[in-house]
């Protein structure tokens, strides 16, 4: 019998795990613990909209929310915001608050995220990552505050979006990836090399297969010196090197923790009454043998119901199977996946031509298949027929693209 | 109102964006179940065209984030939508279909 489940992590992914505890009757104690002091809100504008924005962003979450007063009556949860939880002792039914308080609990859902991967010595003034709402603010000043250069180091979808947007307020932007080209496998190799030839299009210079030695500066950041020897000047910089799950707060807890806290097929993790959902959670393949950790809006949203359901069911009556999909905009393109993607599978584009990169007039449509059976898709500006074909895949594997 | 296009442009299922002018938003028209509606067109969740999005029914389903809408109400069924889009009378005179940006619709609108 649940009386008290505490989520831990108060973002996309803990929010929906306690809807999901709400839709599914749970109506005990309901506690959400957030390291970050402000209710829950939508990252992917982080990088986009947010600080390409006109106006001032007030203190206020604004657009962002994901909750509104009304949510907040339904959910009826205690949130305990601005504070981390540094131990899990599921022995004792025990989550451990970084300020010394203990919350007794008989559930725990684990959606603690994910935190961006740094550089050595990257303490310096004008050097970013860009994971939070406050993270994203401190960026937006600085580039509002007459910085000219900005370097963007890594040129995955959060690097690609920060300098699409850096570019749009007129800055004068340079790329490194350490990759000879980026979001290979993501994507595979034509296909992100139709989408890198988006930064050039738009003046930004992206500079593949040199690593980065160390940042330049004394008080503040003035340059990104290369591998190669090259120095970029730059007022400001902003590391997007990927990310790392949050879990070192676990250890000891006895959950097993390998790049992600490792999970069932439904969220479950090894020990009862304990699940995890989002960025943080690494979901075991069934039939393949393998796990896989997801960093999708998209995973972290849908996970919450299916943890929620196993949760209160006390064992995994139900798997997360649904299909992944994500999204990024840069530089006007829409760019949007779905499905399930390997190493050699063939690309084929069903609309549209790739072959002057992705910001070509129109977009394109791209169907990844392996053996003639499709599976994932890939779309540049078209929404439509991405949809037609990401519901075909959802259905099941076997369905010809027409 | 505004004018859209001749009723025959715009098969059942099938869904086209509007400018309305400087003063009101684009709005996005659609054709289903043998009738036209008229919605705003950017989801009430994020950056996105609901003409682009998936039709099913008297639903159009955001190409975004999958956020359900009912056109007839404008009311999201699903999250992460939560709020609604402002719905617009349609009339076909003549043939023409127009769009009355400033008149909510009507729960029964415009059959084709």
């Amino acid at each position: 019998m649940m009386r008290t489940v505490t989520v831990v992590g108060a973002s996309l992914a803990g929010l929906h795990a306690a809807r999901g505890l709400r839709d599914q009757g749970y109506d005990g104690r309901l506690v959400i613990v957030g390291e970050e002091r402000h209710r829950p809100y939508d990252r992917p504008p982080l990088s986009k909209q947010f600080l390409t924005g006109e106006g001032e962003p007030d203190g206020g979450l604004g657009p962002l929310a994901l909750t509104d007063p009304e949510d907040e009556a339904e959910l009826d949860a205690e949130w305990l915001l601005g504070v981390r939880a540094d131990r899990l002792d599921p022995a004792s039914g025990a989550v451990g608050l970084a300020d010394g308080r203990t919350l007794r609990t008989d559930g725990v859902v684990i959606a603690t995220g994910a935190a961006p991967r740094t550089l050595r010595a990257t303490a310096l003034p004008g050097v970013h990552t860009l994971r939070t709402l406050d993270d994203a603010r401190r960026l937006r000043a600085e580039l509002r505050a007459g910085a000219a250069r900005v370097v963007v180091i890594g040129a995955g979808f959060i690097g690609a979006e920060v300098a699409s947007s850096c570019a749009a307020l007129g800055l004068d932007v340079t790329v490194v990836e350490a990759a000879p080209l980026p979001l290979v496998p993501q994507l595979g190799e034509r296909m992100a090399k139709a989408c890198a030839a988006l930064h050039a299009a738009h003046g930004v210079s992206l500079l593949c297969g040199t690593g980065v030695a160390t940042l330049r500066g004394t008080d503040r950041v003035t340059g990104v010196e290369l591998a190669d020897g090259r120095v970029l000047p730059a007022d400001v910089v902003v590391v997007g090197v990927g990310v790392r799950p949050v879990t070192g707060w676990l250890e000891g807890s006895g959950l097993a923790l390998d790049d992600g806290v490792l999970c069932d097929e439904g969220c479950a993790t090894a020990l009862p009454g304990v699940v995890a959902v989002g960025d943080v959670a690494r979901l075991a393949r069934p039939g393949t043998g393998g796990t896989v950790r997801a960093e999708h809006w998209t995973s972290a949203a849908e996970q919450g119901a299916v943890a929620a359901r196993n949760l209160l069911a006390g064992a995994t009556v139900e798997p997360f199977g649904a299909l992944p999909y994500f999204w990024s905009d840069q530089y006007g393109a829409r760019i949007q996946f779905a499905g399930r993607r390997e190493p050699g599978d063939t690309v084929r584009i069903v609309e549209g031509d790739s072959d002057g990169g992705a910001g070509a007039a129109g977009g394109f449509l791209a169907v990844y298949e392996r053996d003639a059976i499709p599976t994932a898709v890939l779309a540049v500006n078209r929404p439509k027929p991405f949809t037609r074909l990401r519901r075909e895949l959802a259905r099941g594997p076997r369905l010809a693209v027409r | 109102m505004i004018p859209v296009c001749r009723i025959e442009d715009l098969p059942e299922g099938e869904s086209v964006r509007i400018e309305a002018g400087d003063s009101h938003a684009a709005i996005a028209v659609f054709h289903t179940e043998g009738a036209f509606y008229a919605v705003d067109d950017t989801c009430s969740h994020q950056d996105a065209s609901l003409s682009e999005g998936w039709l099913e029914g008297c639903y159009v389903e955001c190409p975004l984030h999958a956020a359900l809408f009912d056109l007839r109400s404008g009311m999201p069924t699903c999250l992460p939508a939560r709020k609604p889009v402002r719905t617009h009378a349609v009339t076909v005179v003549d043939g023409l279909l127009y769009v009355h940006p400033l008149v909510p619709a009507a729960q029964e609108e415009a059959v084709a």
